[in-house]
């Protein structure tokens, strides 16, 4: 633990899982404690695992009683598990050949929580967490422990690796409070619960130093520890503005799209991954305005094939309907490291070959990926963009590929059209020369672009303030590469974190964007933030 | 789409998946539970070269890992087989709607 004289505390930013603002003591909760239990014979063995899966369903089914709705569902499937004879006849099996029974138990769940894991699609991924809280609760039986949670004080800001879903449901809420994690997911169920319960949650914070006090910004996706007296003030600031928004910017989100200065405001989402379209509020979108794919590329066999690809593509093309979906092309490398697929040992990756660089360097590769998008380009409104493009020829050496799987595809009898394709602005250099690219639209990442405009690397939380998206530098580059779109006819939208924060739309709209995309949570927010500024504001 | 096996006691059947995220955690606790409520085995797959799974355990269904537009091919016998067919086709191609049951 260390000291600190100064009146400023530390800040860490992480990525958000659930938008809200919470203030309180720091507390940190661990993983099962238990010891391990002393094996009996096989048949007390299997007496004992039958009657702690036996409580184990009870305790579930009254939390999921008690708790209702959405969270009841996420409950089921623990329910389903422990009435699965296929899966639990192998671990009695293994007690009638004299294995303990927290250890067979605990294994057989290792490894169904390894598979998980291991499962390319992020859904499945967060399953996992289920399965462990699942593993958690029927130890805890075994081990002689009842469902022990700590005292957990009113409002606290509670800090652990990851958070079980039923561990998130056994902790008294009405007090507020908030979830900080250090890995964890925005995906899992546990932030699908947060969301709903409207607890502020971050993720994938990295490692936190002790500390008494926090402030949890969901909306920044930062924590505090250990504020000042200016922090906790413009905190509550913050905190204050959030509350009044929130009360009527759901009912925003029926309403007529926004306009400023006469002019139509296009919001769309952001998604990671196809699940993401499940989010309730993810329907009122004018389209999907930027769909990651590097989720595809973390699986264990690797990329999947183009079959596959296409599928995904296609599913996001067909919930769109006839909505514009616009998908980048792998962005791995920088802090998106992919085994087997960006380059080891580079002394500083975030300058080196990522994005669209890394995709060139591998045609082999990006040629699956530009096949199966030029197959479900005449499924729907799709748009393609590339990553990290820092001069032209690069976006027409992709072009060239991506003419070529078109032909190809052709040749092959397979239907298959060029789609508009645009760049991703993110190097100052691009930003700088932005009239030299022939793109059809043009889409913003402030994140990069900020970093590397500012020489901050964005996920370094001791550079602070240093890291502010809205240095006029910043604001100089979108702006130019704003107008540049409106002159050239070409769409120009944004669609990094700027995007999804109330307090950057203003300058936003004035730096001359008309279309921005937003992780969904988001939207309403934003959506009615546009409407203050056009109807309440002087904005004209 | 509902076939009577010429060649044996099984009632088979085929429906596609038109869940947008595929076979996840919700849609298999529905399936596994509409199963159960039947006495007949059935099995199904998501690929004609798969091995087929009992459509009554949860961890297997999951483990089809079988994303949206696959075709589930499913298999039954026993008594009321031909029902139990029926019912789990009727689920898959509404989308598991929610039910009070």
């Amino acid at each position: 633990m260390t000291m600190r004289a100064d009146v400023m505390g530390l800040s860490f930013r992480g990525r958000t899982a659930s938008i809200g603002f919470a203030r309180g003591p720091l507390i940190r909760i661990g993983a099962g404690e238990n010891s391990e239990r002393a094996a009996g014979k096989p048949q007390d063995e299997t007496l004992a695992l039958r009657e702690a899966i036996q409580s184990a369903a009870e305790q579930i089914a009254e939390l999921a009683a008690a708790v209702g709705g959405e969270a009841a569902q996420i409950l089921e499937f623990q329910v389903a598990l422990l009435e699965d004879e296929d899966f639990l006849d192998p671990i009695f099996v293994s007690l009638g050949e004299g294995a303990p029974a927290d250890k067979a138990w605990s294994s057989a769940l290792d490894e169904q929580i390894a598979d998980y894991n291991s499962a390319s699609d992020e859904y499945l991924q967060a399953r996992s967490s289920d399965l462990a809280d699942l593993r958690d609760r029927v130890l805890r039986i075994l081990r002689g422990g009842q469902a022990q949670v700590p005292k957990i004080p009113s409002g606290a800001v509670i800090c652990a690796d990851d958070l079980p879903p039923s561990r998130f449901l056994e902790i008294d809420w009405s007090g507020g409070g908030g979830l900080a994690l250090l890995r964890g997911s925005p995906t899992s169920h546990v932030a699908m619960l947060a969301r709903a319960r409207g607890i502020p949650m971050v993720v994938q914070l990295g490692a936190l130093p002790d500390a008494a006090i926090a402030l949890l910004d969901g909306e920044s996706a930062t924590l505090e520890l250990d504020p000042g007296a200016e922090q906790i003030t413009l905190f509550e600031r913050r905190r204050e503005a959030h509350r009044k928004s929130r009360a009527s910017a759901r009912a925003v989100l029926r309403r007529p799209a926004p306009t400023w200065r006469g002019e139509r405001i296009r919001l769309l989402i952001n998604i990671q991954e196809v699940d993401d379209l499940e989010h309730a509020d993810a329907q009122y979108a004018d389209g999907i305005g930027l769909m990651r794919t590097e989720f595809l590329l973390s699986g264990p066999g690797g990329m999947p094939d183009e079959d596959t690809q296409f599928r995904t593509y296609d599913a996001v093309l067909h919930w769109a309907d006839k909505r514009p979906v616009t998908i980048r092309t792998f962005d791995a490398g920088g802090d998106k490291p992919v085994a087997g697929f960006t380059p080891e040992g580079e002394a500083n990756p975030f300058l080196g070959l990522r994005g669209l660089r890394l995709c060139l360097a591998r045609p082999d590769l990006f040629k699956v990926q530009l096949r199966a998008l030029a197959r479900a380009a005449v499924r729907g409104n799709l748009k393609v963009m590339f990553p990290m493009v820092t001069v032209p020829a690069e976006l027409e050496a992709a072009r060239a590929l991506f003419a070529e799987a078109v032909a190809d595809l052709r040749a092959e009898g397979v239907g298959a059209t060029l789609p508009e394709l645009g760049i991703m602005v993110e190097v100052p250099a691009a930003a700088m020369a932005i009239g030299d690219f022939k793109a059809s639209f043009f889409s913003i990442g402030s994140n990069d672009l900020a970093q590397y405009a500012l020489a901050c690397d964005r996920s370094n939380g001791a550079l602070g303030t240093l890291m502010d998206p809205l240095h006029p530098a910043v604001l100089e580059l979108i702006a130019r590469t704003a107008e540049h779109g409106r002159r050239a006819g070409a769409p120009v939208s944004l669609c990094g974190d700027m995007a999804s924060d109330p307090r950057c739309v203003p300058q936003l709209l004035y730096c001359g964007l008309r279309e921005l995309s937003v992780n969904a949570p988001a939207l309403a927010q934003i959506k009615q933030t546009i409407d203050r500024l056009s109807h309440g504001g002087s904005g004209g | 789409m509902l076939e009577k096996s010429a060649d044996g006691p099984f009632i088979t059947g085929k429906v596609r998946l038109v869940h947008a995220v595929g076979m996840h955690a919700r849609p298999a606790v529905k399936l596994t539970k509409l199963a159960k409520r039947f006495q007949a085995q059935i099995s199904i797959r998501a690929s004609e070269t798969a091995d087929w799974i009992n459509a009554k355990s949860v961890a297997k269904v999951m483990a089809l890992r079988a994303p949206r537009d696959s075709v589930i091919e499913i298999k039954a016998h026993g008594e009321d087989a031909e029902a139990a067919v029926a019912a789990l086709i009727d689920l898959v191609a509404t989308d598991f709607p929610d039910t009070g049951a």
